[in-house]
Parts: structure tokens; sequence; C-alpha cells
């Protein structure tokens, strides 16, 4: 029986097919292949969430369907790197960053080979599907694995630049992205640089180090802090590893306060990242870590989760005013 | 020796060839035991297993150029038990990718040789393992590696009968059916114990044949010990091109083989025999004919 929906109805592949959601991962790697770079996409049976459907229907036989077995999927990632070909493999940040740990770990960073691991809807961008799907942790464990260089862009161009520049950077890498409905902060094509932090302005009350779908939100803060007479800057720290240590002593230099944003636990993130280069040289800056205070989420749409955990930029603005006058 | 780089045709090997390969698995159970002498502890049995499929593999079976590990169009060999590198390492030593000398270091400090193998530090390991499970995995990418860029090598990966009780083993498996992975050959040393005891008694990983059938795979089974019977059955797993699906052999072995105390007692799993009670073993090796 055929049957015409009405407006507000909708099915996944249809709604994916007009709004692809996370187009910039599979657009640059279409550009790479279309390059000639000898790009492999993989996904595990959630190509419709990260738009790898369309890699797939433009380089069919450059993409592999896992299905739902994502350490097969990274292990077997980690064999076809050996046999001259860059694979990227995709899926929900909770499991890549968590389920896989020990495949990234043992055949993907100790083996030092060339993969690249897309985990995305990450930290609480899965809202009410609750805590199995959100990634609150896998900066932490990412991070705490060697060799694996952690990307956290702020939105798609910067995703996109950042994937087409990893043909050029030799060790494996971990994307934490979000779920391709981040707002802009960039133009198409901007430029990016592993391990380079981007300085939107420095604060000389407080400056900001944030990360992933938190920068947009902490601009917008600083805009407004700004408006109320505080000099605020802003850092974004797409590369959490290996982190700008000059970038963050740069910021502590020319304020006395600094607050890190992420939409991660505040327990080995940006934010530790971030303490463990003041803590080194005995810096005296205050640093106030904000995120998600090492508990689970509430379930609730992400808009509301967002505002909810003070990640929105009213949040964050409120969590600077605090910092400020701390 | 010479390897021979296309590898043998599907015929039954010659009484010349199998008294080789004895000569070989002989060599890798006597090495086995003079390396763990250096690091006096270590898998003897589980090395002692699958000899024989060593020496098949490299010594007969497998595309290998002498010198060249990294060779692109070799055939690739994983294990998922990787415990048992102590028994191949002299091998790679034998066809000049690594040094002999290293063996005399094995396990002391800044070794590349360890327990487990290690494709970053020891030329001719195709893949790292030791958390066991992840082989069949590694060896799919790498089978689907060749398929994409068109390369003409086979891909060998030797599993533990106790690592089938590893989840990834089947996720791997199921992948590999399902996408007719042909030049996909697993090989299950079946010698029926694990750490804590007799597999099917830790928790029982039977019917093989039909767990693996249904998974997708042609199943074979041998005797693992029978050089004749092993030799002849890879040689044609790896000449069937007209197989549309990755191949299962089930090598039923026996942990320790060869050392008669040592045969069926788990204990032996790890361990260290003192030069006395090496010297037993080291005579009743050179004294049979397995």
């Amino acid at each position: 029986m055929t049957h015409t929906l009405s407006a507000e109805s909708w099915q996944y592949r249809a709604l994916n097919a007009m709004n692809p959601g996370l187009s910039y991962l599979s657009n640059a790697l279409i550009d790479l292949a279309h390059e000639g770079h000898p790009v492999v996409a993989g996904s595990a049976d959630l190509q419709y969430s990260n738009g790898l459907n369309r890699f797939a229907a433009a380089y069919p036989d450059r993409y592999v369907q896992f299905g739902i077995s994502e350490q097969n999927m990274v292990s077997a990632a980690a064999g076809l790197a050996t046999t001259g070909v860059m694979p990227f493999v995709a899926t929900f940040a909770s499991f890549l960053g968590l389920l896989c740990c020990e495949q990234i770990r043992m055949d993907v960073a100790y083996t030092k080979l060339p993969v690249r691991l897309i985990g995305h809807h990450t930290g609480i961008s899965l809202g009410f599907y609750g805590t199995s799907h959100h990634a609150t942790e896998d900066i932490s464990t990412m991070r705490a694995i060697a060799g694996l260089t952690v990307v956290s862009p702020a939105d798609g161009a910067q995703l996109a630049s950042a994937i087409k520049a990893s043909v050029h950077w030799p060790e494996p890498i971990y994307f934490r992205i979000g779920r391709g409905r981040d707002p802009e902060v960039y133009p198409d094509g901007v430029p990016f640089e592993f391990g380079r932090a981007i300085e939107h302005s420095v604060g000389s009350d407080l400056n900001i180090i944030a990360c992933g779908i938190t920068v947009s939100a902490a601009l917008q803060a600083a805009q407004a802090l700004q408006g109320q007479g505080y000099s605020v800057g802003v850092i974004d720290m797409p590369t959490v590893k290996p982190l700008d240590r000059d970038a963050v002593l740069k910021a502590a230099g020319a304020s006395s306060r600094l607050l890190t944003v992420e939409e991660h636990n505040v327990l080995g993130g940006l934010g530790s990242a971030v303490a463990e280069v003041l803590a080194d040289i005995g810096s005296g800056t205050r640093l106030r870590r904000h995120g998600i205070y090492d508990e689970y989420s509430l379930i609730a749409p992400p808009t509301t989760l967002y505002a909810h955990y003070k990640l929105d930029a009213e949040g964050i603005a409120a969590v600077a005013l605090e910092q400020l006058r701390s | 020796m010479a390897l021979d780089e296309q590898g043998p045709a599907a015929q039954p090997p010659t009484a010349q060839q199998i008294a080789l390969l004895r000569e070989k698995a002989r060599y890798i159970r006597l090495e086995t035991i003079r390396l763990i002498e250096i690091a006096k502890v270590g898998h003897y049995s589980s090395v002692f297993s699958c000899a024989e499929i060593f020496a098949a593999l490299y010594y007969d079976v497998m595309r290998l150029r002498e010198g060249e590990p990294d060779w692109p169009d070799r055939d690739r060999f994983l294990m998922g038990k990787g415990h048992a590198a102590v028994g191949l390492f002299p091998v790679l030593a034998d066809h000049g990718f690594i040094s002999r000398e290293l063996l005399d270091g094995y396990t002391r400090l800044g070794s590349p040789l360890g327990d487990h193998p290690d494709m970053t530090k020891v030329p001719g390991i195709d893949f790292s393992s030791g958390s066991i499970g992840h082989a069949l995995s590694n060896g799919v990418g790498m089978a689907l590696g060749g398929r994409m860029n068109q390369r003409p090598y086979h891909v060998f990966v030797m599993l533990g009968d106790g690592e089938m009780q590893e989840g990834q083993v089947w996720e791997a498996a199921l992948f590999a059916g399902h996408n007719k992975l042909s030049r996909l050959i697993a090989i299950i040393d079946r010698n029926g114990y694990q750490l804590d005891g007799k597999v099917d008694d830790v928790v029982g990983v039977e019917s093989l044949r039909d767990k693996w059938t249904a998974f997708g795979w042609e199943v074979h089974e041998v005797d693992g010990h029978d050089l004749n019977a092993l030799t002849y059955t890879l040689r044609k797993l790896k000449a069937d091109s007209a197989r549309q699906r990755p191949a299962c052999l089930i090598a039923r072995t026996v942990k320790g083989r060869g050392v008669s105390f040592m045969e069926t007692e788990p204990g032996w799993h790890l361990g260290y025999l003192a030069p006395a009670d090496a010297q037993i073993a080291i005579d009743e090796i050179k004294s049979q004919e397995i």
C-alpha cells in the first residue's frame, strides 16, 4: 500500500537524503579519493548517521560496510592500513572511544598505523538516546593512548580541513566530532594544522580555551562578556593531543584566569590537559575546568542538555562570570 | 634454504619435502627450548602443538622472498595465539628476516623479541599480537586490502582453540564469510587446552566445523602433526582459485607434542625446564619422528 506522508512525518533515510547531517566528512573523503589518495572508508551500520553512504555511493569499491561489529572494524582497519591504503572508520564516539579502546591501543596506536578513527555524535549530542550513546570520556581514554593524535574540530569546515590535512600526518588519529549540526565557526577551506591552536582573541581578564561544539558558544559568551566590560579571549584547541602548550602558556600569561570548556567529563579531557601544562610550569593561573562534572548526563533533547549543563553561550558566559569574580 | 616464491603446486609433498619439513619442525621445537632457557619462562607446549603448522607454512606453502620480509606480494601470517612467537622467531632467522644473533638475546633488555610478536620491532612479523581475538580481524583487513589493490597474496591466520571464546573472532568470521574473502585461510590449532584447563571444560567451543560452516567458511580438518596431510591440505586450499569462501582448517593437535611429559598436561602452557629436564626433552625430540 502506498501512502503519502504528511509534511511533519519523516523517516530516517529520506531525511538523511534531504539533510545529510555530517556531509563534511564524506565530502572531504570524496575529495581526497578524487585527488588520488588511497582512502578507504568503513562504517559499522551507521552510514546514514555519519553520512558515509555518500562516500559509499561515490566510491563503492573503497567503502567497507562492517555491520554492527565495531571492534572487528577497528582491527580490520589496522590490517588494511598495512596494505598501503588509508582507512577512515567511523561509528558513534561512545562505541569507538570506549568499546574499541583496546583494539585502538594494540592494533592502531602501538603499531603506528595510519588509521583515522572518526568518533561521531560525541559528548551529549545524542540527547535522549541516553548514556549508552553519550561519550563524555573519549578524550580521556584516547588521550591516554600513546602515539594517538586526538582532534576535536569546532565545526564541519574545520573537520573537513583536518581530514584533508591528515593525509600528511603520519600518526594514527582519533577525530571526535559532533552530529553535523554544529554551528558554523569557520568558512570552508579554513587552514588546519595539527597541534596548533586557533587564537580568536586574547583577553586580559580571562581566556577561554575550548574545543568541539563549545567553541562557537564560547565565542558568543566572550562577546557578551565584552559587552559587560570584560576583556575575554577565546582559543580554539582542536588538537587536544598533541596539545599546543605555547598557546596555553600565552593565554595564561595574558590573563590571571583561564576557563576550559568541553563537552566532556572535566576529568581527563581538555581541561585536564591544560591543567597539566600549568602545573608543569608551576603557573599560578587560576583555572576553571568546565564541562560535565563527573556524572552521567540526564535525558533530554541535545539543546536542552547543552543549556542544562551550561555548555551553551549563556551557560558558558555564566560560568565565565563566576571565574572572573572568583 | 631457498624459497620458492610462487609456492608449491596442489600436489602431495614428496618424501624428500616431508623430510625437510620434519627437520624444520624439530628445529622449531629445539630452538624453542633453547630460547626459553634464556628467558627462564615460556610457552613450550603452545609451540609444540603448532610446530608442524609453522613448518608447513613457512617452508612450503607460503609465498615468501628470502631476506625481504616486506615484499608486498608475500603471503601473510598472523597468529591470535601470539604466545607461540618463540617458535616463530627461529623461522624468521632461518629466512634471513632477522639475524640469528638476535635469537641469542631473546627477551633480554632491549631485544625486539619478547613473548609476543611485535611488528614494530621484528621484521617478518606481519602483525603484532598478544591480546587474543584480534588477529582474524587484522587478517580480514589484509585480505580486503589485497582484494582492493589486486595483489595476489594469501593471508593465513592461526588461531588458538581457546581463542574461539573471544567474541571478536566471530565478528571477523561473519564478516569474512559474508564478503567471501577467499584468500583468507584460518588455521585453528585445536590442541584442546587453554591456561585454565581443557577448552571443553572451561567453555566448550564445539562443534567448530558446524560453527565455521554456518559462518560461511569452507571447513577442513586434518591431523595437525601429520606433515603429509597438513601440507597437502594447505597446498590445495591455497591453490583452489575457484573457492568463493574463506577457508578454515581445523588442525587437530596435541599440546606439548614431542615431549611426553608435557603432552596433555595443561600446566605446561607456561613453564621452565631446568637444564637436566630440558636435556630429556631435547633427547626425546631428537629421537622421534613426528
